[in-house]
């Protein structure tokens, strides 16, 4: 039964030994390398499951391990939270949204506070609960905030099929997805291979699990025979983590030209074809602005002019939006790996969970939230 | 974000775009389209409300035995 094997994946005793040979084979690479091995979850899920299964802690004499910018909610920049605020205040209109980007800061608000202020917004876990919400409310224009990675991206589009084939035209996609590879491959070459090398450059990249689904594991390639950083795709138990560490460390000592895959039972070659379909047939990629990153070109889904009809930014005219204001938050070296939240002067301080400043500590995936919750020292 | 449970698929709806799934006791509705050629008693990984992937049993199994041969080595 598939499922007896699922749970050995959890399975506590397994985990135990596999840590003692995981460690052996970082403290391998240390010799190796000659200093100790830094690697990248790029993926906001790894970050809270390194902290959750306490792998993080576990292994950090052997392995410095540093989150990237891969949490959607925290690289949605202040200005486009601006123009869901926005969106939420035209008149009869139903913002549809996933839980997280309720609680996210713009430059003045967030959409809980535009909501106590009158907006109509509704918590959806899925993008077909936005096309519900528009069947039942026809007169009305259902906005839904269309936000994630590879992952996601498929959903949305497929539910935008769904409702131009039942004729729903109320239905308005706010598209803030995001491309995963041009963010890292920006990432590969900013400040952090040309500054001080040893304290931010990064030796190996645990890649997106569940992205790498949609996307496949050969168009990760790049990582390897382009940036020269070896990179292994994982899944999310804690025998998956180690998988991949395991994996990771044997990739650089011996210098794999290929993206390892230790999340085979869901990531194939050429990954989910049919996905990959339905994003390409509604979306296209265009620049995009990432908080702590900066503008990435070709790194964000907008919906191609066919559907303009349901574009919510071609549909609807906003008025000005608020000017940015400067904060001390962090979240932008955090997203880059550069500063760890225990290096933000807001950390646990004016900034937690019930006021977040930022967006990495209003995700629950977020690496202040993942922090505040698990590697913070009381 | 991209959190995915692993479900079980309990039954399909007629036409193939929706389908029921059981993760940890939980039944609920789920999109099916992105997978067309999963089938009832099929393990699928469900996100925002669609199976995206079929879990493939053979490569669980293949991990877990080359996991345990590494191990054995180790242990010997």
């Amino acid at each position: 039964m598939l499922s007896e094997q699922l749970k050995r994946f959890r399975e506590p005793q397994l985990a135990k030994e596999t840590i003692v040979k995981v460690k052996k084979s970082l403290q391998a690479l240390q010799t190796y390398q000659g200093h100790k091995a830094i690697f990248m979850e790029f993926c906001g899920t790894h970050t809270a499951a390194f902290s959750r299964t306490g792998l993080r802690q576990e292994l950090k004499e052997y392995v410095t391990l540093l989150s990237g910018p891969g949490c959607p909610v925290c690289v949605t920049s202040a200005q486009d939270v601006d123009r869901i605020i926005a969106f939420s205040q035209i008149p009869q209109a139903i913002i549809a949204t996933f839980g997280d980007m309720v609680k996210v800061r713009g430059s003045e608000m967030t959409l809980q506070e535009a909501k106590a202020c009158g907006s109509d917004v509704r918590i959806v876990y899925s993008s077909l609960e936005a096309l519900e919400i528009a069947r039942e409310n026809r007169e009305r224009p259902v906005i839904f905030i269309a936000v994630g990675f590879e992952t996601t991206t498929p959903t949305a589009a497929l539910t935008l099929t769904k409702a131009i084939e039942e004729g729903i035209d109320n239905l308005f996609l706010y598209s803030l997805h995001k491309a995963t590879a041009p963010a890292l491959k920006a990432l590969l070459h900013s400040e952090l291979t040309t500054t001080d090398k040893r304290s931010t450059n990064i030796d190996g990249i645990i890649l997106p699990g569940h992205v790498a689904i949609i996307t496949g594991r050969k168009c990760w390639d790049f990582v390897v025979q382009e940036s020269k950083i070896q990179a292994t795709i994982s899944g999310f138990e804690a025998l998956d983590l180690l998988l991949a560490l395991e994996d990771l460390t044997q990739g650089i000592m011996n210098q794999h030209d290929q993206v390892g895959n230790a999340y085979g039972r869901a990531v194939s070659e050429a990954g989910n074809i049919v996905a990959q379909q339905a994003m390409e047939q509604i979306f296209e990629l265009q620049g995009g602005d990432w908080r702590g990153l900066g503008s990435i070109p070709q790194s964000s889904y907008k919906l191609k002019k066919e559907y303009a009809a349901h574009d919510a930014e071609k549909a609807f005219t906003l008025p000005a939006l608020p000017e940015s204001k400067g904060s001390s938050c962090q979240c932008g070296d955090i997203l880059k790996g550069i500063k760890t939240p225990l290096q933000c002067p807001l950390f646990a301080k004016s900034c937690d969970p019930v006021h977040p400043q930022g967006p990495c500590m209003v995700s629950h995936e977020g690496t202040c939230a993942t922090y505040y919750k698990y590697e913070r020292k009381l | 974000m991209c959190l995915a449970a692993p479900s079980q698929i309990t039954h399909i709806e007629e036409g193939g775009f929706m389908a029921e799934v059981e993760s940890f006791g939980n039944k609920r509705r789920v999109a099916l389209i992105m997978v067309p050629t999963a089938k009832v008693g099929d393990y699928v990984l469900v996100h925002a409300g669609y199976a995206i992937q079929i879990l493939d049993e053979e490569e669980a199994k293949e991990s877990l035995r080359l996991w345990e041969e590494i191990l054995c080595s180790q242990n010997s």
